[in-house]
């Protein structure tokens, strides 16, 4: 004899194994395993994509990190470095003058060592305007490269010869692109790059010149992980070291967006896999109360049972866990192989988080979903084997509910780490049943008056809808909700990124000028209007030092965001303006009246909660030696990726007018127009062009990325959608089927029962469907306006798609499986063990 | 014969007094009135009456399966009326067999696994092969791996049989085991039945409507409305007497 415990383990698995083997776990493991795979497999790829996004973010510091300093820096930390698995890499950058022959123009020099940049790559071209191509080289020792903007201010090609310096150095090529080009105004001077070996002789390194000294690092993301908080305690006062959260709030903003897409996408399928195996948890307990009752009857306990059962879905889990992280993982390669062309550059190697990810989920949906009706199955009374019609007691919905949304609620805060998302979709969602099976009720209560219309396949059809109230309501709800989130993914995917990038349309500014002075502005708007270039805005810009915030001094200030105080302690950009831009949106306080002048300022909202500020609170400048004290009377959202002038703080007229200003524009220049920038730059020779194609196209690239990234992710999506229409079909497969049987043994033809399937099925699709699109269209709104601050107009597509793509799927995947019972002979049906 | 409630030496299987009442949509409807009896070690007892007369309420209760309203049951020396539902499990675990008219069988397993069944639910050593040879004793090895489907109605019946068996019961229930059989059919499983009964000296509890099959018993207790009417001596023929002699 075996003890208890030997006998429950014993038990469960061979019971297991006999389930499995005989196909009554097919269902409950498919739906499992599309589930986890589903999940895993979006965060695979996500991981991948995620990890791409950031590295091409990454590219933008041409490193993971970097360390800036204006005293050159301690060779230690490149030895720390490389001790940490490392790799390092030295640039140095200056302002210098730089000739050729008659000509010179100041330039902004930067030597680079081997390996520059770590992140990202150069581009150049042998000569001016012809191919382009990318490189894993620095300038040799005697060359140098110039970018375009460099060379057209010498008049040179390459092959000239030029000074720097005290060095002679010969342009070997033109520097078309780096990925570390900013534009946030600290590089105004065009690029020469040379070798870090010719710093020395050029003899511009000397006291009181302004060197930058920088050394950037890049390695895989736990030894930069490892490093950082090693390099931050060392730190001296001079040196900042930024990461690539630091990056420009384009790339940030894209991130979070791109971010927010892909959680949405994890949440639907977490929603639809636990959907469908709780179906396949009810049909699974319902087939098997005889055995449970039989078993009882041959003297097993409660607790043995329920024992038994624990531990064979302990055991499904964690098989579908493991195995469905490992379809995950083939499946995320095989997109990731399918989409090779569109991403361009290879992704780097998942992590290993998606595979915990795949066990806590098929754990919670197992436990939240299927555990409520094994646990009631066991209660099956042992008389059961006498008298079929006793079924253990009803489930308390109270529990099964509870269950289910703890799981959900549990799962999705640790998937998506945000507590007011997962509450507000999961409200949604919530409401979407409700309201679903609201209609699903009054649909099935309303068919009586249906019934005599039509034909005796049409009265059978809805006579079975009728019977299978309850079933008929939770299918519908089912359907509703799969088709609901397939056309939410598929409309606000479409609708949402269109939108999206109709924020950066094709004729974005793509030149930012900068350093424009106040008596050129006439003259320049003038010249561009004689080369039919868009009058644009220019904007004026003050550059101050912030002193003070409500009379406390900030260099003695704590600021709880460290990106605040890194904020406090450099110089800002200062604009002045009577009217709030379009692209700019006022979400505390208000702006000030175009008439109104005074010591106002309005604030960028991120800005100001890193600078802990608030409504009221003022903050003082130093400029140009004189103090300037402002009050916070709005903050403001802005659109960055509009590639409009904006600025963190923008004054109201009357305070910034007495103090020296430049004024900076951005326009649009068609390629075929590029020559009138070069014209113009020799027009005004103070005049800094900066080209925001590069930095545009950057943007772009990891926006394409994140879309890329839902489309992918809405093909797993699709597949668990599927998933729970097939498992609602197979929940009252053994009634139909027997039911079919009856109905052709008294002698009704295939097409007649084919007949009335069809009327329940699209019958079913048909309000489904229409319940989808409504809900799709609600949630669609909501997401927009509400999550993505976009616009959102009401699809007619939509609305024809969401009816008739849920007469389809549950009309063809109602007749697979009422197809297979029409082709069984009767008989078979009828004969039961 | 000592009637006395905490002893039931002799006696393989007891009741005093059952009643069992359920509530309906007319009120509480009584299925079983105050029904005594006593069934002797290896001894073949039918109940036999129409539907509705309260034998397969009876069998139920007899076997622990459900609980009596009022009344003692003993199985053995054991009160299951005294039991919960974890005890009575444990006990038919160790002396119960069943038999049923619609075998309930598990259609996922196999003719063996059906078999195996219970000796596993017991956390035997061996169990195939105790299994395998039950099997051989309904003539029904060679088609252990056959799954509840592939079998005619006969052949599940002896796989139920065997079932019943294998776990060497004190008690035998059948519920009308012949009930979803030709009459050829049944007449091969219930000479089965009793031929295993009477190797293994198993006690018999037949419920039945077939009163040929009720007179192979050593006794036949007829049921009407809730109530044992009469019994007789089985093996076609014998002497009539009232419930209250049947139960001492």
């Amino acid at each position: 004899m075996k003890t208890d415990a030997r006998t429950t383990v014993w038990l469960a698995v061979k019971l297991l194994a006999r389930d499995w083997r005989a196909g009554e776990l097919t269902v409950l493991v498919t739906a499992l395993l599309v589930a986890v795979t589903a999940l895993t497999g979006v965060a695979f790829l996500t991981d991948r994509v995620g990890q791409a996004v950031e590295m091409r973010a990454a590219e933008s510091l041409a490193a993971d990190l970097r360390l800036s300093s204006n005293q050159p820096i301690d060779p230690d930390y490149a030895g720390l470095a490389a001790r940490s698995g490392l790799e390092t890499a030295r640039v140095t950058s200056m302002p210098s003058v730089v000739f050729s022959g008659e000509a010179n123009t100041l330039a902004a020099v930067r030597a680079v060592t081997a390996g520059y940049p770590l992140r990202g790559y150069l581009k150049t071209s042998n000569r001016l305007l012809s191919d382009v191509t990318q490189t894993d080289e620095v300038p040799g020792p005697g060359e140098a490269w110039a970018s375009t903007r460099l060379m057209a201010r010498l008049g040179v090609d390459t092959g000239a010869a030029l000074e720097v310096g005290g060095a002679q150095l010969t342009l070997t090529r033109v520097l078309d692109f780096r990925p570390d080009e900013g534009w946030s105004f600290v590089d105004l001077a065009p690029t020469l790059l040379i070798n870090d070996a010719d710093l020395e002789s050029t003899q511009l390194i000397q006291p009181g010149s302004r060197v930058s000294h920088q050394l950037l690092f890049a390695g895989s993301r736990s030894a930069v992980d490892r490093l950082k908080p090693l390099l931050q305690e060392q730190l001296k006062d001079s040196e900042n070291l930024r990461d690539i959260g630091d990056t420009s709030p384009q790339i940030r903003s894209s991130m979070d967006r791109s971010g927010r897409f892909l959680n949405l996408a994890s949440l639907v399928s977490v929603l639809l896999a636990a959907v469908a195996v709780a179906m396949a948890a009810r049909r699974y307990s319902h087939r098997h109360r005889d055995r449970i009752a039989l078993m009882k009857c041959m003297g097993a306990s409660q607790r043995l049972i329920f024992r038994s059962s624990l531990l064979q879905l302990l055991m499904l889990a964690l098989a579908g866990g493991v195995i469905g992280a490992f379809f995950g993982y083939l499946s995320q390669w095989g997109l990731a192989w399918l989409m090779r062309d569109f991403i361009g550059q290879a992704l780097p190697a998942p992590g290993l988080q998606p595979v915990v990810l795949g066990l806590v989920t098929a754990l919670s949906i197992m436990g939240g979903f299927a555990l409520p009706d094994l646990a009631q199955m066991g209660k099956t009374p042992p008389l059961r084997v006498l008298r079929q019609d006793l079924d253990p007691p009803p489930l308390r919905y109270g529990i099964s509910w509870l269950a289910g949304v703890a799981a959900v609620l549990g799962l999705l805060l640790w998937i998506m780490r945000d507590t007011r998302l997962v509450l507000s979709i999961f409200a949604g969602a919530s409401a979407t049943f409700v309201a679903l099976g609201a209609a699903g009720w009054l649909l099935v209560k309303s068919l009586r008056g249906f019934r005599g219309a039509a034909g005796i396949a049409w009265r059978y059809g809805l006579a079975n809808l009728s019977r299978r109230g309850k079933e008929s309501v939770a299918q519908i709800v089912a359907f509703g909700l799969g088709l609901m989130v397939l056309l939410l993914l598929s409309t606000v995917r479409t609708q949402l990124m269109d939108t999206w990038r109709q924020s950066l349309p094709e004729n974005a500014p793509n030149q930012f000028l900068i350093n424009i002075q106040p008596h050129e502005v006439d003259a320049m708007a003038a010249f561009l209007a004689e080369r039919q270039i868009e009058a644009p805005a220019f904007v004026p810009l003050v550059r101050a030092r912030m002193t003070a915030i409500n009379g406390e001094d900030v260099t003695q200030m704590t600021f709880e965001d460290p990106q605040g105080e890194r904020w406090a302690r450099r110089d800002s950009n200062l604009s002045w303006t009577s009217t709030l831009q379009a692209d700019n949106r006022v979400v505390g306080g208000e702006f000030w009246q175009p008439e109104f002048i005074g010591s106002e300022v309005s604030v960028e909202q991120d800005f100001g909660q890193e600078l802990g500020l608030s409504l009221g609170d003022s903050v003082a400048f130093d400029i140009a030696g004189e103090n300037v004290t402002a009050t916070v009377t709005s903050f403001r959202t802005v659109e960055w990726d509009s590639f409009s002038p904006n600025f963190f703080m923008v004054f109201s007229p009357g305070v910034l007018e007495p103090f020296p200003a430049t004024y900076i524009t951005s326009l649009y220049v068609e390629e075929s127009g590029r020559d009138a920038v070069l014209d113009l730059m020799r027009n005004f020779p103070s005049v800094t062009a900066i080209d925001l194609d590069a930095v545009l196209s950057q943007v772009r690239d990891v926006m394409d990325k994140a879309a890329l990234a839902v489309q992918a992710v809405f093909i797993f999506t699709l597949l668990a959608g599927v998933t729970v229409l097939w498992a609602a079909v197979q929940a009252t497969r053994d009634e139909r089927r027997y039911e079919s049987a009856m109905l052709r043994t008294f002698g009704a033809s295939k097409k007649r029962v084919l007949g009335g399937a069809a009327t329940e099925f699209v019958a079913i699709g048909l309000l489904a469907g229409l319940l989808a699109s409504a809900g799709a269209t609600l949630a669609g709104y909501l997401l927009a306006t509400r999550l993505f601050e976009l616009d959102y107009t009401v699809s007619v597509t939509l609305w024809l798609a969401g009816p008739l793509a849920g007469m389809l799927f549950v009309g063809v995947s109602g007749m697979a499986a009422t197809w297979r019972v029409i082709t069984h002979a009767p008989v078979s049906v009828l004969r039961t063990a | 014969m000592d009637t006395s409630e905490t002893e039931n030496s002799g006696s393989a299987l007891k009741a005093r007094q059952l009643s069992k009442q359920v509530s309906s949509p007319e009120g509480v409807l009584t299925i079983l009135d105050n029904v005594s009896l006593e069934v002797r070690q290896g001894e073949s007892i039918a109940i036999v009456g129409a539907s509705g007369a309260g034998k397969s309420t009876l069998l139920g209760l007899l076997a622990g399966l459900d609980v009596p309203s009022r009344g003692k049951i003993w199985l053995g020396d054991d009160e299951i009326t005294a039991l919960d539902e974890d005890g009575r499990a444990a006990l038919r675990a160790n002396n119960v067999g069943f038999v049923f008219q619609s075998f309930h069988l598990i259609s996922s397993l196999t003719a063996l696994e059906n078999v195996m069944l219970p000796l596993e639910l017991a956390g035997v050593e061996h169990a195939a092969e105790a299994a395998r040879q039950a099997l051989r004793t309904v003539g029904l090895e060679p088609r252990r791996r056959h799954y509840p489907h592939q079998l005619s109605g006969g052949e599940k019946q002896r796989v139920a049989i065997a079932r019943a068996f294998v776990v060497e019961p004190e008690v035998l229930f059948a519920d009308e085991p012949t009930g979803n059989l030709d009459k050829r059919t049944g007449e091969t499983v219930i000479d089965l039945l009793f031929r295993m009964n009477r190797e293994t000296r198993t006690t018999l509890v037949l419920v039945t409507h077939d009163l040929d099959l009720a007179a192979r018993c050593d006794r036949v207790l007829y049921m009407d409305a809730g109530q044992i009417e009469r019994e007789t001596n089985g093996h076609n023929g014998g002497t009539e007497s009232s419930p209250q002699e049947a139960a001492q």
